[in-house]
């Protein structure tokens, strides 16, 4: 191997940066929801978002081979390490702009953990059958919520509006194919993200129009998530939740 | 090293419980019917010792009545977790480990796997009444094949009425649905079809 890094290290890697920060941003939710249901609906969301990125950091761990493990790779990385979309990382905002951000990306990771479950590799395999149950769940509660608020008052419509237009930007990048993507497709572990677009736009479209919502206009996609560049929203969620593994290194209990 | 499937829990802790990784390949769910034609030898009594293993969430049902073995021989227990985040994962396997140990079966090892991934369909008979006397609402059956948007009503757990309605997808845990009975007018716990 040399010095080469292993693209299915990477795609690994990837996946379970998405879970891990958007289970992260979720979980700053916990107690501050606006009702008892809503903070439960989070934090269990958040939490299955951690454990699949337990899974996938685990998997990107052991083809590394250098006896390093999942926390290893979630807390002794820095910002430039990390390899999530930069939807995940974006700032929870209101209620509304949280749950537009979830009904975005649980709807992508639905169709991609579909797919996921159907690869040849078994060790991804295994990871997108089990995720799979869990993020079609997530996705149901996002819609539900995009329905309820979208089509209800005018201002949890006008803040839902606002924060489906905050996130838009960034659902590009989710299905770029870039050389990782291609090779892990080629490996028989990766899915062909492109090609998940049409089927996502269908699910996000019926659920905009069940809403009363317009889907909003066109923009210019923000990318760069993948390759280490992120927005500054990043570093804060890092330095909150790798702060103890940074102050006591190896600290267990 | 590279067809080891992945660990559920931190890798450092499992290690020292005996835990590994084993290659991936396809394992009946361990369920009482099939434990209960285990003959008297090491499977049989390790077995037993599982049937004894409350899960630390639902106390009222043991590790065996959730469906969570998947294999059991007398050098080791495989079991899967329900949800990937599942708290309760690292409390069952130290469970499990402290039950095997105090029976003499220390050298049995516990391991872990994905696939194929737990379904609610795999909770035995006696696993679900125990869950509606404890009072949460057993999922229906065939949640393999429905769509996680099934939302047949449940029976209210207290009085059998059907008249009863979802509150929260999410419950006291995320193996669970908070519902409420519109007849009686308690809430429950509905163990969400998975």
């Amino acid at each position: 191997m040399g010095n080469a890094v292993s693209p299915l290290f990477t795609y690994a890697l990837r996946l379970g940066d998405d879970s891990l920060i958007l289970g992260q941003r979720l979980s700053e939710w916990c107690g501050h929801a606006p009702a008892l249901e809503v903070d439960l609906s989070l934090a269990n969301v958040a939490l299955d978002q951690v454990g699949q990125a337990t899974h996938f950091l685990g998997l990107a761990a052991d083809i590394e081979g250098k006896k390093r493990d999942a926390d290893a790779l979630a807390f002794r990385r820095d910002v430039m390490d990390f390899t999530n979309c930069l939807l995940v990382e974006q700032p929870n905002g209101d209620f509304a702009q949280t749950i537009a951000r979830q009904f975005l990306f649980s709807h992508y990771q639905a169709l991609l953990f579909a797919g996921l479950a159907a690869v040849e590799d078994e060790r991804f395999a295994a990871i997108g059958a089990k995720a799979l149950k869990e993020v079609t769940y997530h996705a149901t509660l996002a819609s539900d919520w995009m329905v309820r608020l979208g089509d209800s008052t005018e201002e949890s419509r006008t803040r839902t509006v606002n924060g489906l237009d905050w996130m838009w930007r960034f659902a590009d990048e989710l299905f770029v194919m870039d050389e990782t993507d291609e090779a892990a497709l080629k490996a028989g572990a990766g899915v062909d993200k492109a090609a998940l677009k049409p089927a996502w736009d269908q699910r996000i479209d019926a659920v905009l129009s069940d809403a009363t919502l317009e889907r909003p206009a066109a923009r210019r996609p923000v990318v760069g998530g993948r390759a280490g560049r992120h927005s500054e929203h990043l570093g804060h969620l890092l330095s909150e939740m790798q702060f103890l593994q940074r102050a006591y290194p190896g600290a267990t209990w | 090293m590279a067809d080891r499937t992945p660990r559920h829990s931190g890798a450092s802790r499992s290690d020292e419980s005996g835990t590994q990784g084993h290659t991936n390949r396809p394992v009946a769910p361990w369920l009482p019917d099939r434990a209960a034609r285990v003959g008297n030898d090491d499977v049989g009594t390790i077995t037993q010792i599982l049937a004894s293993v409350p899960d630390p969430e639902v106390p009222c049902v043991s590790v065996l009545d959730l469906g969570i073995v998947r294999d059991v021989s007398d050098a080791r227990v495989v079991i899967t977790p329900t949800y990937t985040g599942c708290p309760a994962a690292l409390a069952i396997e130290q469970s499990i480990r402290k039950a095997l140990d105090e029976n003499g079966f220390g050298k049995v090892g516990i391991e872990t796997t994905l696939a194929p991934p737990w379904t609610t369909d795999w909770i035995s008979d006696e696993g679900r009444e125990k869950l509606r006397a404890y009072g949460i609402a057993p999922p229906p059956k065939g949640a393999g094949a429905a769509t996680l948007k099934n939302q047949a009503a449940a029976e209210c757990p207290q009085c059998g009425s059907s008249n009863t309605e979802e509150l929260s997808r999410f419950g006291s845990t995320p193996c669970k649905a908070l519902w409420r009975c519109n007849a009686c007018a308690e809430p429950f716990d509905r163990f969400k079809c998975h």
